[in-house]
């Protein structure tokens, strides 16, 4: 690892830090989507004096999943139904959903989308003369049934703009990493805070809140990535989600559901640049290395799959599955269509889409994955000449997109029935923790604007709740030279035995975060169906995985970091493992093969519909700090067909 | 594809109050050498190429070279950010030149209203589901 001059040296911190109370009513953990959504909204429901406070690790300009920008909003219902929007959804993410969380989605994220247009975002038009605003009765451009197309680049600043103005500068704290949740000492499962440190300061912080909202994104780099050295920085879900909403959702003894969820996008090779507008906008097929359609000569395997493989668009996952059965027969490697998707266009539309089509199939790229503009140039693809490899990636777990990891939440009150109920909107099973976006399990297909839709949900109920218990004020256990040794704790371990060698890096008293998180990805990968196993595991594997998991975890009180940067992560490292330990316990306990393509229990290869169409749920004992494993009923809201 | 600083563009942002690059990079990357008084990145294989960094950068000081273990030499991607549009660059390997221009926002810079056509007091209620902008629609609900 590279000196690093510039971030503050343990020694400086150890020295000089200092320990701020912040007391809030409200404390929104994250800045992404979700926390801006909660930002914008909260401020029309609290009332003057009620304090609301937002902590973001990086800046929120350019924070969360969203910093780079989107080409394209994912979530825009139209003329569909939210009925529609569940059936999509339940099939795509293999019938196992909470229909009443994405059916709240569905029917408030178009009001959302006209807000971003609202705020500057520029949309595509179906008729580019048309100046009026979608609101006005413009038509968007789609890109598919789902899809609009933005102009996206600024989305995030955008969004941004709109926080700030709305909480007030004085209220976001920014480049403050937090750590963990704080218990109430005397309401039981109540949530009262959050600790963290200052990447530019020799600071900690200690939040007292009433309520939290926490939504953090989900986790990438728990898995070995594809590319091991420079090129492993460019995952595809955004590199600094490192699973920290799931890790201390759990740890505050929130339920969790669907950990066992993974999303494997299949994506352009390397450079991760995305297929969506490719397969839907330009009407491209990905074709294996003799140009056959893998989908036509292996599609019939997907009549084993009931009713998912049945669909006329089936589960994200049956794509994959069918792929990886043609790459087994020795098909691959697999290439996007793009000349015979461009030849084809350029036959049938009009010319005035024609001219823009190059400069639209360029700005997919520009405006949410550069580094796929860039792999382009580099191998001198024309993508109306040269077709480009796709290839499916290393696992990622998230509940916003084609993935359903997260926490389990209160839904609606006038959709959930009552066994998804108790009285407050996206509240875990934490009183006083809510969540959105990532946060939220058993309901993706949100994307961008539908986790911005659940940052305004859990921000209105945020309040509320807060307004129905006048009397609290929390009640923190914060001894501050046990919360600073803990915090600092890796930065304490490596100033201790800094000299013990002469090289900082190569030393046996400690593990520095950049190896903890290559045992992590290592062990998943072999043992817990990453790639190398083309994402195959089994009972007996598994078990030996989690052995391994156990060791690596009983290892981390010897984190080591030599400085602010560094201890970052240190902890965002620990998070990552905490979710690995989920994923794979909930893989374990599944005993079917539920998402075929994304990953298979070799022990247990087929769907079990009638034994494991359930939830699978998980929640820290807090008595042995043990995870227990349960199954949650399925309930049906929609019927389908 | 890790970031890079240019070595004579770089002034240190010492004009200003903060490092730009530093201030903005999502992954806490970039960080200033106060000997040299020039940033870099500290950790480059944990670099998203977001370009974050090269788009804020006042001196166009930092650029994106391509990730050595997968992407052939010799290209370049490189944006001109304005306040309502963004000019990109696209330099292939063989040496040909593309250039792409895409609006950004349609509101002037730091001049959003968020609240623009939404009551300034909310006659709304708590108890039910509807959003700030939704006091008095209907909203749907499955079908019992």
């Amino acid at each position: 690892m590279a000196e690093m001059k510039g971030s503050m040296t343990s020694t400086d911190v150890l020295n000089n830090y200092t320990i701020e109370e912040i007391d809030t009513d409200v404390l929104i953990v994250g800045g992404g989507m979700v926390g801006c959504g909660a930002a914008f909204e909260i401020k029309k429901w609290a009332p003057k004096d009620m304090k609301i406070t937002l902590v973001e690790k990086a800046s929120i300009e350019r924070s969360g999943a969203v910093a780079m920008g989107l080409s394209a909003i994912n979530t825009y219902l139209g003329v569909n139904t939210p009925e529609d929007y569940v059936k999509h959804v339940a099939n795509d993410l293999m019938g196992l959903v909470r229909e009443d969380l994405i059916y709240d989605v569905g029917r408030h994220v178009d009001s959302t989308v006209q807000l971003f247009e609202k705020f500057g975002l520029p949309i595509f038009k179906e008729d580019e003369e048309d100046t009026r605003s979608i609101a006005e009765g413009a038509k968007p451009l789609r890109a598919g049934r789902w899809q609009i197309m933005i102009h996206g680049e600024s989305y995030k600043v955008l969004v941004a703009e709109a926080a700030r103005k709305a909480l007030g500068e004085q209220n976001i704290i920014e480049r403050v990493f937090v750590t963990e949740l704080l218990m109430d000492e005397k309401v039981p499962n109540r949530v009262a805070g959050a600790i963290g440190f200052s990447l530019r300061e020799a600071k900690i912080y200690i939040f007292k809140a009433k309520a939290v909202i926490m939504a953090c994104g989900g986790a990438v780099n728990v898995f070995r990535p594809r590319s091991q050295a420079e090129g492993m920085g460019r995952t595809w879900y955004a590199i600094w989600n490192a699973g920290s909403t799931y890790a201390m959702g759990y740890h505050a003894g929130a339920e969790m559901t669907t950990m066992e969820n993974r999303f494997v996008p299949n994506r352009f090779k390397d450079g991760y640049g995305p297929v969506g507008a490719w397969f839907t906008l330009f009407k491209s097929r990905v074709l294996n290395a003799h140009g056959e359609d893998y989908m036509q000569k292996w599609g019939s395997m997907l009549d084993d799959i009931r009713p998912y493989g049945q669909a006329k668009i089936p589960a994200t996952c049956l794509w994959n599955h069918v792929m990886l059965k043609d790459w087994m027969e020795g098909n691959g490697p697999f290439y996007m269509n793009t000349s015979g998707a461009m030849k084809t266009l350029f036959e049938t539309l009009p010319e005035k889409r024609k001219k823009s089509l190059e400069a639209d199939a360029w700005e997919d790229f520009l405006d949410m994955t550069v580094a796929q503009a860039g792999l382009w140039a580099s191998m001198d693809i024309d993508p109306g000449e040269t077709n480009s490899e796709v290839m499916p990636t290393e696992p990622y777990f998230l509940g916003s997109h084609s993935g359903a990891c997260g926490m389990w939440v209160s839904g609606p009150e006038d959709i959930a029935p009552k066994e998804w109920q108790w009285g407050y909107n996206r509240m875990t099973t934490v009183n006083g923790l809510f969540t959105g976006g990532d946060g939220v399990g058993a309901s993706g297909h949100k994307f961008s604007s539908g986790s911005y839709v659940e940052g305004r949900i859990a921000a209105k109920s945020a309040v509320r709740f807060i307004l129905d218990d006048p009397g609290y004020t929390p009640t923190v256990h914060t001894d501050n030279k046990t919360l600073a040794e803990k915090i600092y704790g890796p930065m304490i371990t490596y100033e201790k035995f800094k000299d013990y060698s002469t090289e900082p890096n190569v030393n046996p008293n400690y593990i520095r975060p950049r190896l903890y998180l290559f045992r992590l990805n290592k062990l998943m990968d072999e043992y817990v169906a990453g790639t190398s196993t083309f994402y195959r595991t089994s009972e007996a594997s598994l078990l030996r995985g989690l052995d391994l998991l156990n060791k690596l975890k009983e290892d981390a009180p010897k984190l080591a970091a030599s400085n602010l940067h560094e201890l970052m992560r240190a902890w965002e490292n620990y998070h990552r493992s905490v979710v690995g330990e989920l994923h794979l316990r909930h893989v374990l306990f599944r005993e079917e093969t539920r998402y075929p393509g994304f990953y298979y229990r070799t022990d247990h290869p087929k769907l079990d519909e009638a034994n494991w169409k359930v939830f699978v749920n998980s929640k820290m004992n807090m008595t042995t700090g043990q995870p227990e494993l349960f199954k949650k009923a399925y309930i049906e809201l929609i019927p389908k067909n | 594809m890790p970031s890079f600083v240019i070595a004579e563009k770089c002034d240190g942002c010492k004009g200003r109050d903060k490092t730009a690059c530093q201030y903005i990079c999502p992954n806490d990357l970039m960080v200033l050498n106060k000997d040299i008084m020039k940033a870099y990145n500290q950790e480059p294989d944990q670099c998203w190429e977001c370009y974050s960094c090269v788009k804020i950068c006042p001196q166009s000081a930092i650029e994106i070279r391509a990730y050595q273990d997968f992407a052939p030499m010799g290209a370049s991607v490189i944006p001109m950010r304005g306040s309502d549009s963004i000019m990109w660059t696209v330099k292939f390997r063989n040496g040909k030149i593309k250039r792409f221009k895409f609006p950004i926002r349609t509101t002037p810079e730091g001049g959003l209203d968020p609240y623009k056509g939404i009551a300034d007091v909310n006659a709304g209620s708590l108890k039910d589901e509807r959003l700030c902008d939704e006091i008095g629609i209907e909203l749907t609900a499955p079908k019992k």
